[in-house]
Order: structure tokens, then sequence, then C-alpha cells
């Protein structure tokens, strides 16, 4: 198996996998290619390369909006998804208590309920408030997929921090409240991050269930780009993807950065 | 710390003389104040609304958008009392054994692969593989759209090199949204089986190549039965994303494939009839239901297959 020799069977792996990873990447390839097209609408090949689609990106007002509810609404609801997420899941680590393991089932319970579904939920639920068509409704709609993420992640990074220090802070006289900010916020901190970046790009990323409580006046950007495509096909949402997705690397970039900045900084 | 031990069932116990009892009452009551905002937010935001759910599903909807308040299961009989819903309801759940299926074939190989290969590029490869997830997607359904049409690449390729006089029907059908959903559900497919091919050990693959087995037969005996438990999780997984997926039978579908996702957001948002979508949003999670109970199922035969007919028949 070590042998790295070009063997039959290796070559059609090679083949075969090469195929494979083309299949799966094809759609952003195509996206990447066409967000340069400068006709003004899908055609393939394109008829000449320019950044025309992404001017138009930048012109068009419902994608500037839809960007500015989604930033805020995937913002609030990471902060509100951590204030009530972080507690439980040092709850779910940290003690022991009767019916602990169930209570860690409900609190991943809602990634097995289909969105769609949920969407339909939320819309009875906010439209009497009323809530729905708002930024609160969306905050709201977008919690309950969020938290869960937030539980496990932050669950994970407890796990994996060695409890020690925290007992020996304890011994020492340091108070609960104490331990947890001076020990075990900053031991879980990768956690802590990772758990709201999801959170983030999770709500920022959701359709199916804005589909529903959205309305006129709140259109996160998502639900902008499935309502435009389903009448119009042209580069420019091929153009917003790719600065979309640029976006999500650049962020991961930046928190990987400043957590691995301010790591070195502390044992320096 | 001895609560732990304390089966969940049990009745709360009187509490047991010569153990401190402020250190087993204090932790219950901090993690009552833990867990309590995270348990109002899921209250609030998922099970509340599923509740309401349920009850609107036993209302009826009566002239112009009206809604009846009433406890019957009169909407549940029209709906499956309709040749049209049944329909729906097949076509979603063939969409999901399609999907699954296909999804299934392409993302094994791709898997096998990223978890035994020792190249220095298994990281860059892992990455690609699952970089699509960052992507949304509306954004890789467009994609498809560009693919698949009538002018897409695929039809413009196979007019260029003149194999086809007229275009393929690759989009607005039941083909393209077969086609679109099995690479958009591809990665979860990878990341699971990667994830679960946990037990599978090169050492026994070397140990049965050297005791003289075929390839064929190290991977009927070994590779296989070892990998399956990943594939079964994947499976899962596809099979529940795509029995829920809107965006891709939506717009790849052109409006001329109907599924319950579908369905449900036509009936809640175009037609304003609550109580239908109510109980098609019933009827969808009565189908994730018995997917469940079937994977639990499939789990345990193969649980009791791994650990030997011996010890299972015990």
């Amino acid at each position: 198996m070590n042998s790295r020799r070009l063997t039959p069977t290796r070559a059609v792996w090679a083949v075969v996998l090469t195929g494979l990873y083309l299949f799966l990447l094809a759609p952003i390839l195509i996206v990447l290619v066409e967000s340069f097209d400068t006709s003004s609408y899908l055609r393939f090949p394109p008829e000449g390369f320019g950044l025309d689609a992404y001017r138009q990106v930048f012109a068009n007002e419902s994608f500037r909006a839809g960007f500015q509810v989604s930033g805020v609404t995937a913002a609030a609801t990471a902060l509100l998804a951590m204030v009530t997420g972080v507690p439980a899941a040092l709850a779910l680590t940290r003690l022991r208590f009767r019916g602990r393991s169930a209570i860690e089932a409900v609190f991943l319970s809602p990634l097995l309920v289909p969105h769609i579904v949920l969407g339909l939920a939320l819309l009875l639920i906010l439209a009497p408030i009323p809530l729905t068509d708002t930024y609160w409704g969306l905050i709201l709609a977008h919690l309950g997929v969020t938290v869960p993420y937030v539980v496990r992640t932050v669950s994970a990074s407890l796990v994996s921090a060695d409890p020690s220090a925290e007992e020996a802070a304890r011994t020492l006289g340091a108070s609960g409240l104490m331990t947890f900010w001076r020990i075990t916020l900053p031991t879980i901190r990768p956690g802590l991050f990772s758990g709201g970046i999801i959170a983030f790009l999770l709500s920022f990323d959701e359709t199916v269930i804005s589909l529903f409580v959205s309305g006129q006046n709140t259109v996160p950007l998502p639900v902008a780009v499935l309502q435009y495509v389903e009448y119009r096909s042209d580069p420019s949402v091929a153009s917003l993807s790719v600065l979309l997705v640029l976006l999500s690397v650049v962020v991961v970039v930046l928190v990987e950065r400043g957590l691995g900045l301010r790591r070195t900084l502390r044992s320096g | 710390m001895t609560a732990d031990s304390v089966p969940a069932k049990a009745p709360p116990a009187p509490p047991e003389s010569g153990k401190t009892p402020t250190r087993r009452r204090g932790p219950a009551r901090l993690a009552l104040a833990l867990l309590l905002p995270g348990l109002l937010a899921l209250l609030l935001t998922y099970a509340l609304p599923l509740v309401w759910v349920l009850r609107m599903s036993l209302n009826e909807a009566g002239e112009g958008g009206l809604i009846l308040q009433t406890v019957s299961l009169a909407t549940f009989a029209d709906v499956l009392g309709s040749g049209h819903y049944w329909n729906v309801i097949g076509q979603t759940v063939e969409l999901g054994v399609l999907v699954t299926f296909f999804t299934l074939v392409v993302s094994y190989p791709v898997a096998l692969f990223l978890a035994r290969t020792t190249s220095r590029w298994r990281s860059l490869l892992v990455a690609l593989a699952v970089t699509p997830l960052l992507i949304s997607s509306v954004a890789r359904t467009f994609g498809w759209m560009a693919i698949l049409g009538s002018q897409g690449v695929i039809n413009k390729t196979l007019n260029g090199l003149g194999l086809i006089d007229s275009p393929l029907h690759l989009a607005n059908n039941l083909t393209g949204v077969v086609i679109a959903s099995t690479e958009i559900y591809m990665p979860f497919a990878i990341l699971a089986m990667i994830s679960g091919f946990g037990r599978l050990d090169p050492a026994l693959e070397h140990a049965a190549a050297s005791l003289g087995a075929p390839r064929r037969t190290v991977f009927r005996r070994i590779v296989l039965p070892l990998t399956l438990p990943g594939v079964l999780t994947a499976a899962l997984l596809v099979f529940v994303l795509s029995l829920s997926g809107y965006v891709t039978p939506r717009l790849i579908g052109g409006g001329r494939v109907f599924v319950l996702a579908t369905e449900i957001y036509d009936q809640a948002i175009t037609s304003l009839n609550w109580p239908v979508a109510a109980v098609l949003s019933v009827l969808l999670l009565a189908v994730f239901g018995v997917v469940i109970t079937l994977y639990l199922w499939a789990q345990r035969v193969l649980e009791a297959r791994f650990t030997g007919p011996q010890e299972a028949r015990s």
C-alpha cells in the first residue's frame, strides 16, 4: 500500500475521484466564471469578462437592504444564542443533576425538525403578536436553530478543557463566578468564538425559516436572492455569491488570526 | 457528585442522611438557573410554535382565508382523501430515496479515499470537499441552473460538439432536482461518512490481503462492513435533509416539481390556508418519525452483527 507506483487500479481511482470532485465543485466553478460575465443574462460561454456584474450587486437596492437586515439579525441572534446557550453548556458539562441527559437531548432536538415545519410554526405564532416582518421576529425565529449549535460547540470545548484548574481555584477560595470569569472563560475562548461565528453564519444564511417570517419591509439577503433568482437570472447573483464567500473566508481567517495573536501575546 | 448515579427515571428520593444536603441541592439549583435562559429560548422559539402547528392542524379552513377554530380531523381527512396530496407525498419520498441513493454512491469513494489516504494533500482535499458548505444553497442551486438549463453549460457543450440537436430536459423536472440536490448534500454525506469510518483500521486490510484475500473480498468482508455505520448515518442525514428541502425543488423544479416543502409554503403564504399547511407539516414530521425509527432499527441490527452472533443472541 505504501508504494507510490502508478498501477491501473490507482489510475482508475484517480480518474473517478477527479470526476467526483469536479461534480462537487461544478456549481461553484460556474458561479465563479459567470460572476465576471458582462452579458445581462446568464449564458455559457460568457460573452466577455469584466466587473459589470459586481457593480450591479452594489447598485441593487434589495441586495444592499438585505445585507443590512441579515447582518443585524445575525449579530443579534448570535449574541442572544451565546447568552442563552453558554450557561446551558456550562450546566450540562460541569454539573451533575437528575435528568441531565434528557435535557441535553432537548437542547439538540431542534436539529431534527425540518426547517420548513419550523418556518410555518414560527409564522403561526409570530403573526398574531404581530412580529412577522420585523427584526425581532427574525431574531426569535433564528434563535431556536442556533442555540443547539452554540451549546454543542461550547460543550465540546468545555469537555476538552481540564477542569482541575477550576477545582484548584475553587479550593483556593474563588467563588463560582470568579472561577468562571478568570479560569473557565479564558480556557474555552476558542470554543466561544467558534460558537458565536457558527451562530452568526447560520443566521446570515438561513433561508427557509426567514421566508415565512419576513415580509415586505425586512427581507434578509438569502430571501432577497431567492426572490431575485425566481424571476431573473443574470450574473449579478453569481458575483454576490462570490463576494459572500470571500466575506466568510475573511471572517474565519480574521478570527483564526485574532485568536492566535492573543494567545501568543499571553504566552510571551 | 453522587447524584449522577441516580437513574433519571427514579422518583425524587428523600435526602439520604449522612451526606451534605447543601452540596446536593446547591448544584441542582445552580443548574436550573443556568439552564433556564436556554430552555426558555427553546420553549418560545421551537417547542411552543410546534404545538401551535399541531393545534392548527385540527382547525378547518373556511371561506376566503377564514380559519375555523375547531378540534376535528376534517382537514386531515380532506388532505388524505385527495389524490393530489398523495402524489406530493409520493414525489417527496421518491425524491428523498433517489437523492439519498445517488449522494451515497458519489460520496462513498471520496470519503473512503479521504479516510485512508496518507497523501500530504489530504487536508487540502478534505477542505475542498467541505468548502461547498460555506456557500449558500441558493448560490449553488443558481450554479446548477446555469449548468442544467436549456441554454446551460451541458446543453451548450453537447450542442457545440454536435452530439444533440434539441436541448436535453435537465431542468424544470425531477431529474434536475435530483442532480442538484445530490451535489448539495454531498459535503454533508462525506463529513458524516469520514467521522463514521472510525473503525476502519488499515491493519485489518493488510492482514486480510497478506492472508491471500483478493481485493474484492477484502472490500466486501472488511471495508464495507466496517464503513456501514458511517454510510447509515450519512443516509439518514441526507434523506432527512432532502425530505424537507425547499430551495432546490423550487428553483430547479421551476414550479413543476411538487414536494411537501413547496406545498407547505404555497398553502401557508400563497393560499393562506394554514390548517392544510399544518396538516402537511404534521405528515412530514410523521414521515421523519418513520425514517428515524427505521434508522435506529438498522443501527441495532448492525451493532448486533458487530458484537458477533454469540454476544448478540445471549
